[in-house]
């Protein structure tokens, strides 16, 4: 028995190694060229996704508007409101400003006046509150005249300045790193004496975005699903030559352009368009009742159900496809009725492609942009059109990763609880 | 000596190339208002320069400029922005400054710095037009003709979607007009949160009747479509889908807000030379007259307005329908840049807020 293991250890190949370590090295081997052709995909993915999501992340919780002024052209770097953060840094929070903050403010505008960066630290106290900007620009204009003392100068510039709003808000500002734009993701601001409180009612939008988005986007899941369900069904169990043919019909708006699309739909959904005219056509409305189809919730849900059915469709076909039409056959021959046939037989063996086609269409839903954008109007426009707004219209572009970063986060766990739920093997594509 | 002669012939050659790509980028706004510029400056220009002009547009060129300075990334030489967005850009440090003595003096020798209308010379932007928000229906729409600002906001009495471009700035002071404020009180009132108040709950009032527009060339088609029965609008679109495309609008001038479009250069513009040349060029006397025969909006020089003539039709006389006309001016609101330069992103942010509510 030793003497067999001992043998057996002993085995070695033809030039003398022993085998364990020349078929480790072997295998070791195709693994690295297996590295390497994947290498390049890894990069790109790397560098194309990967890092941009993380330089998103940091985005949202890093701000230095307030702290630093960068020249776009020289790339000169001058770091801004120094009098005014050693101040912060010498006083705790809640100190009542004195004349030696003032005046350490006062000193700063003349820095702010000589790079042009009034706007870009106003900006960046406005985000914490609102209506600063404006006190920020007018007071760098008219940074040479004030003369002490600098209290007096600044109440007769703008009494606003004693806010301690105001102050809360510089001294947030002043660090570059905070949380402070999640809290304005879900309409929190920081209360002066730093605890967390909800924003005036008349400028909360994002908790109430993020709920709009979350309903249209199971609703549209949900409407897809049973007008794909049927559709699939069809395509799976007819005749290949049928089959292909409808199949057309299915991937030929896939293919088309989605500007197309959606402003096609804007052609048959607005108020004088062919939909409103064939219905005010054949009497069943009256000219002044024509229905509003677009520019509201309802075009966002149409032309976004239409836009993203293949997607459903074509997990569907892929599991129905390969399904054998005599299990429901046999169970019909069992004496099961056709409901329980389809419930107990054909069902369950189709979950798998309604997995992955409702998760597919959940998450491209969510993040959707053009077609809520041109047939959503005010009431149908969703969370992504306000990201692309802080992206391109405002530019705060912290609010906007940390927008982004909410419905990473959300994705992510609506992703962990179908795990959980129906498990993520079980997923099928095709 | 061979090697040198492949050398200088390469050398030359791309030294032609740099001299053939010479180009400028131009953003500006699109539509019949782009055409008129392609028209009046940019073909003119490329004749005599032999410079290239890139045409882009944008639906408010102040955003991408704002954006692609920030990151770095500047792609426009020349951007057409609005008054109050040429000075806070230009406060924000990301602007080229223009040197006034590079513009043309008018053809009497009147100096630029006099010729120009008073406000159209900034630091870092030259004014060319003069244009205006107001508002137009469809003829074939509207049993009554609606005649002034309130009329817009009365949907008692005259029903029917209205469109409305998609931010705050010239919302809310057509909103306080309507609501009985004189023009000459529409800014002081802005000024403090009642009067805020009042003109979102003038909006408010019609909201659910409001299609949002955001390029300039919507709102004629949507008021030709029958999709809104008025809209407000850039006024040159109007002329031009009325006289040029006969369709059946017409402008209401009553409660106008009279607004620039400057010429600005952003900083770090790829072709800076150029594009001085270009705003040079585009606003001397005659580019400006000619500007106006293409869209009915006012040179922004005293010595262009005896040159303008006939619409580009060679029949419409262009004087009555500049924004400008005395006819026109009865009950008019002078944008004021500075309110939007200190109050365009707060406002805004309020705007949203409401347009979600």
């Amino acid at each position: 028995m030793t003497a067999e293991t001992g043998a057996q250890d002993a085995l070695v190949t033809a030039d003398g190694k022993p085998l364990k370590a020349a078929l480790r090295a072997a295998q070791a081997r195709s693994k690295r060229r297996a590295f390497y052709l994947v290498a390049p995909l890894l990069v790109f993915i790397l560098l194309t996704f990967v890092a941009p999501i993380l330089q998103m992340l940091h985005q949202s919780i890093h701000n230095d508007g307030f702290t630093m002024h960068e020249d776009v052209i020289s790339h000169e770097r001058t770091p801004l409101m120094v009098n005014l953060r050693q101040w912060f840094d010498e006083n705790p929070r809640g100190t009542a400003p004195d004349e030696a903050a003032y005046a350490a403010i006062a000193a700063d505008l003349l820095v702010l006046r000589e790079v042009k960066a009034g706007g870009q630290v106003g900006t960046r106290v406005n985000y914490e509150r609102s209506r600063s900007r404006s006190m920020f620009t007018k007071a760098v204009r008219r940074a040479e005249r004030l003369e002490p003392p600098f209290e007096a100068a600044f109440m007769d510039l703008d009494e606003d300045w004693a806010d301690p709003e105001l102050w809360a808000a510089m001294r947030s500002s002043a660090s570059a790193y905070t949380m402070n734009f999640y809290l304005a993701a879900i309409d929190k601001v920081r209360a002066p004496d730093g605890s967390i409180t909800n924003v005036d009612e008349d400028r909360a939008l994002y908790k109430k975005l993020f709920g709009r988005t979350l309903v249209l986007s199971l609703l549209i899941t949900f409407l897809t699903f049973v007008l794909a369900y049927p559709i699939a069904h069809l395509l799976a169990t007819l005749p290949l030559r049928y089959s292909n043919l409808l199949m057309i019909f299915v991937l030929l708006p896939f293919w088309t352009s989605l500007l197309v699309r959606t402003t096609s739909w804007m052609v048959l959904l607005q108020s004088q368009g062919v939909l409103n005219d064939a219905l005010v056509g054949s009497g069943i409305l009256a000219d002044e009742n024509r229905v509003q189809l677009m520019y509201n919730q309802a075009g966002t849900v149409i032309a976004m159900t239409h836009i993203l059915l293949p997607f459903m469709v074509l997990p569907l076909y892929s599991v129905m496809r390969p399904i054998n039409p005599s299990y429901v056959r046999a169970a019909r021959s069992l004496g099961a009725t056709s409901w329980t046939a389809f419930r107990r037989i054909y069902f369950p063996q189709t979950v798998p492609g309604i997995g992955a086609g409702a998760l597919l269409v959940f998450i491209l839903a969510v993040g959707y942009y053009i077609t809520p954008a041109l047939v959503g109007g005010a009431d149908g426009t969703l969370i992504s059109n306000l990201i692309a707004y802080h992206m391109t219209g405002s530019l705060n572009w912290s609010l906007a990763a940390a927008l982004a970063g909410m419905l990473l986060i959300g994705i992510l766990i609506l992703y962990w609880l179908y795990d959980l739920l129906v498990g993520i093997d079980n997923l099928k594509l095709g | 000596m061979k090697t040198k002669t492949i050398l200088l012939a390469t050398a030359l050659t791309s030294v032609g190339f740099a001299a053939a790509a010479q180009e400028v980028t131009v953003m500006s706004w699109g539509g019949s208002y782009t055409k008129s510029q392609v028209e009046a400056y940019h073909k003119p220009f490329t004749a005599e320069t032999g410079i290239a002009v890139n045409s882009v547009d944008s639906d408010n060129p102040a955003t991408p400029i704002k954006a692609q300075v920030e990151a770095g990334n500047v792609t426009v030489d020349v951007a057409d922005v609005e008054f109050s967005d040429a000075v806070r850009l230009c406060d924000e440090g990301l602007l080229e400054e223009i040197d006034v003595s590079m513009l043309p003096a008018a053809p009497d020798g009147t100096p630029a710095t006099e010729d120009f209308i008073d406000g159209a010379l900034q630091d870092c932007a030259v004014a060319n037009i003069v244009w205006s928000t107001v508002f137009a229906y469809n003829t074939e729409n509207n049993a009554t003709a609606p005649a002034t600002i309130a009329d817009f906001f009365n949907t008692a009495d005259f029903p029917g979607k209205r469109g409305l471009r998609k931010t705050a700035k010239a919302n809310l002071e057509m909103a306080l007009m309507a609501d009985g404020v004189a023009a000459d009180e529409v800014y002081d009132m802005l000024e403090t949160d009642e009067g805020i108040d009042k003109a979102f709950a003038k909006l408010d009032s019609i909201k659910d009747d409001i299609v949002w527009w955001e390029a300039g060339a919507q709102p004629p088609q949507l008021l030709a479509d029958g999709e809104v029965v008025m809209s407000t609008a850039y006024n040159g679109r109007i002329f031009n889908a009325a006289v040029a495309e006969s369709q059946p609008l017409v402008v209401v001038w009553d409660g106008q807000i009279l607004d620039f479009d400057l010429f600005v250069i952003p900083k770090g513009a790829p072709n800076l030379e150029e594009a001085k040349k270009f705003v040079a060029y585009s606003t001397d006397t005659q580019r400006l007259a000619d500007q106006a025969s293409w869209i009915s909006y006012g040179p922004a020089r005293k010595s262009s307005g005896a040159l303008v003539g006939k619409f580009m039709d060679g029949e419409t006389e262009m004087a009555e329908h500049m924004p400008t006309a005395e006819a026109n001016l009865t009950n008019a609101l002078v944008n004021n840049f500075e309110f939007w330069v200190d109050n365009d992103a707060e406002l805004n942010e309020r705007f949203n807020a409401w347009l979600a509510q």
